[in-house]
């Protein structure tokens, strides 16, 4: 008895080491490289600080916040991300959603259409805006050409005009995440069971009545988390608007100039680094943005569950 | 916010909907076959332009009307592969290129009046990108098989919340965590090193890792290993003799799409890099040609950086799907 029962011990006790052996080195990773920054940065949001000054931080409570919630400069780049976010994220989600209709039903060769259609979405963000740039040129790019304007002197200026900046960030992308957007449909288009449609082909619905009351029902949890995580990565966009515009043109606003495609990311980052190097203030500003979509984050989840128990 | 699971089906050898029988059916699925491939032509049309741009000699990038057919030349890669000077006057560029030693490369680029004068800087940011990348890879798909797996298949007090909060990390937008962070590494002394950058990048993907690690585990049944317990293997061998072989496939997609990530970020390698580390997505954007803004090289660059990418998203698309969302839809 007590030769069987020793062993099965040893080995329990093995396990408990062996979990803690597993999973210690990725806690204490995203301890160290996470959660003490964020310590670190929400104190810094507190206080007069500049990286590249030798003078320590000064304590200052709120003033950072107040500063960042009230200047119409910083108010700008969050209207700048919502309204690029608002547009971008909806015409995602109506081409994403076309295409994935289109390749609902299998055909010779969707499977290999579908995948050339993914490819935008793994491509590096930054790279891709910098060769955009070549694409938007009005006299040698193609993208006017495509559009019928022959003449470069009459063609829109995409990446110059302050009107037309900001849809240039979008369509470069749209261009990139509609496949994302497409891929998660499709998931949820194939999920549908057969018998509905043939229950309702039997009732004689229309087309546009199954569409309305059993495609877009059926799928609509996964077009939800499409635009959750559409929604967060708009809030996070950096990489392409650096390598497509780098944040401008710059617009005069009143008295004050300012940059038409500059999103909350690209102004932290300029905010933060040298010259710069407000430390305390991007600080703050960091912590607005992490509120804001901590919040979306969770509103789209509550939809979620929403849709679902429905 | 995982998905039905449709149930197996029989395979049908005539369709039963209603709605299919009829010639019209056959039509219409013609026509979206159509509509499909022009869709596909013209979203991969960025994609072809920057092969042929790449292709292009440095007059004919800047043709207007752009010049659809058109003469092909490499120039676009040799620039991209040398740093080169402008000869100061035509005089000096002519009797440069009367003499006799030149290699291939050093005729084709005097031809442009230019002079190489050293290997340029894209091989070495190459390099470091493969270096930074490729490790932090090993890295955080080790520790997220690891982390995995006790996940999987053990009960560990305060699972959830634990898995929650691995999750949460990846959430956070970058920004919010660089500034900490580059005062932290200069402090360390870990700015513009491998190590900075490696660490980095495996914390940053170790989340994913963990996420869909633990999905591709969760499906292995547990039997396998109960079997081998009785066998007298210990809890170690039975992992690394009969979960690690199950799990080849999930562990080569989780490690392909770590190194995508890990090779395509852009904000942290700004940043915290420059010379002797410095990666390829900030070196693209900015490269300077000489005298001008040479597109031609830009679009070889961009194209030798993003060709393994498009290769891999070929051998990756049935996973694609579990990859982009965190492993949270499994059906693709």
């Amino acid at each position: 008895m007590s030769s069987y029962s020793q062993p099965a011990r040893r080995r329990h006790l093995g396990d408990k080491r062996l979990i803690q052996m597993f999973i210690i080195p990725t806690v204490v990773l995203l301890i160290l490289m996470n959660v003490f920054p964020l310590i670190y940065s929400l104190y810094l949001s507190f206080t007069e600080y500049s990286a590249i000054n030798p003078t320590p931080p000064q304590w200052v409570g709120l003033d950072n916040y107040k500063k960042v919630l009230s200047d119409n400069l910083y108010w700008h780049n969050f209207a700048v991300t919502g309204r690029y976010a608002l547009i971008s994220v909806s015409l995602q989600m109506i081409v994403g959603f076309g295409l994935a209709m289109l390749l609902k039903e299998k055909f010779k060769g969707s499977g290999l259409l579908t995948t050339l259609i993914l490819v935008p979405m793994m491509l590096s963000p930054a790279v891709v805006g910098a060769f955009w740039k070549n694409i938007f040129n009005p006299s040698f790019g193609i993208f006017d050409q495509f559009l019928g304007y022959s003449d470069p002197n009459t063609a829109p200026e995409w990446l110059g005009d302050p009107d037309l900046a900001l849809w240039a960030v979008v369509i470069v992308d749209v261009w990139m995440w509609s496949p994302f957007v497409m891929l998660l449909s499709l998931a949820g288009l194939s999920a549908i069971p057969d018998y509905l449609y043939e229950a309702a082909a039997i009732d004689r619905a229309s087309a546009w009545f199954q569409f309305r009351r059993i495609t877009l029902p059926q799928v609509m949890p996964l077009l939800l988390i499409a635009v959750l995580f559409r929604t967060i990565e708009a809030f996070k966009q950096f990489d392409l608007v650096m390598g497509l515009t780098g944040g401008g043109p710059s617009l005069l606003q009143g008295t004050q100039a300012v940059n038409v495609t500059e999103t909350v990311s690209v102004k932290l980052f300029r905010l933060a680094m040298p010259p710069q190097a407000q430390t305390g203030l991007s600080s703050a500003m960091a912590y607005v943005v992490l509120v804001i979509i901590i919040a979306i984050s969770n509103l789209y989840i509550r939809a979620l569950n929403k849709v679902r128990e429905g | 916010m995982g998905t039905r699971a449709s149930a197996p089906r029989a395979p049908a050898t005539i369709s039963t909907r209603v709605d299919k029988v009829g010639l019209r059916p056959k039509v219409t699925r013609a026509i979206r076959a159509f509509v499909v491939v022009i869709l596909t032509v013209l979203i991969l049309l960025p994609v072809v332009w920057m092969v042929m741009t790449s292709l292009k000699s440095p007059s004919d990038v800047v043709a207007v009307p752009p010049k659809i057919i058109f003469e092909p030349s490499i120039e676009s890669f040799i620039f991209l592969v040398t740093e080169r000077v402008q000869f100061p006057t035509r005089q000096e560029a002519d009797e440069f290129r009367a003499r006799d030693d030149l290699k291939w490369y050093e005729e084709k680029v005097a031809e442009r009046g230019q002079k190489i004068t050293r290997v340029g800087d894209f091989p070495k940011q190459l390099r470091n990108s493969f270096i930074i990348a490729g490790t932090s890879t090993i890295f955080s798909v080790l520790f997220g098989v690891l982390s995995a797996y006790a996940f999987s298949r053990f009960r560990i007090p305060g699972e959830g919340d634990l898995l929650f909060f691995i999750l949460s990390t990846r959430m956070l937008p970058p920004v919010a965590v660089t500034i900490p962070i580059f005062l932290m590494y200069r402090e360390l002394g870990l700015d513009n090193t491998y190590f900075g950058l490696i660490l980095l990048y495996t914390t940053f993907n170790l989340s994913f890792s963990v996420w869909l690690l633990k999905g591709f585990i969760d499906e292995i049944p547990k039997e396998y290993e109960e079997a081998a317990l009785v066998d007298g293997y210990t809890r170690l061998q039975a992992f690394r003799k009969v979960v690690l072989p199950q799990a080849v496939t999930g562990i080569a997609a989780t490690t392909v799409f770590c190194f995508i990530f890990a090779w395509n970020e852009y904000a942290f390698a700004a940043m915290l890099t420059s010379d002797a580390t410095r990666t390829a997505p900030p070196s693209i954007p900015s490269i300077q040609g000489v005298g001008r803004i040479e597109w031609e090289t830009i679009a070889a660059a961009s194209l030798v950086f993003l060709m393994p990418v498009v290769i891999v998203t070929f051998a990756l698309r049935k996973h694609l799907l579990r990859g982009v969302t965190f492993g949270a839809i499994r059906k693709g």
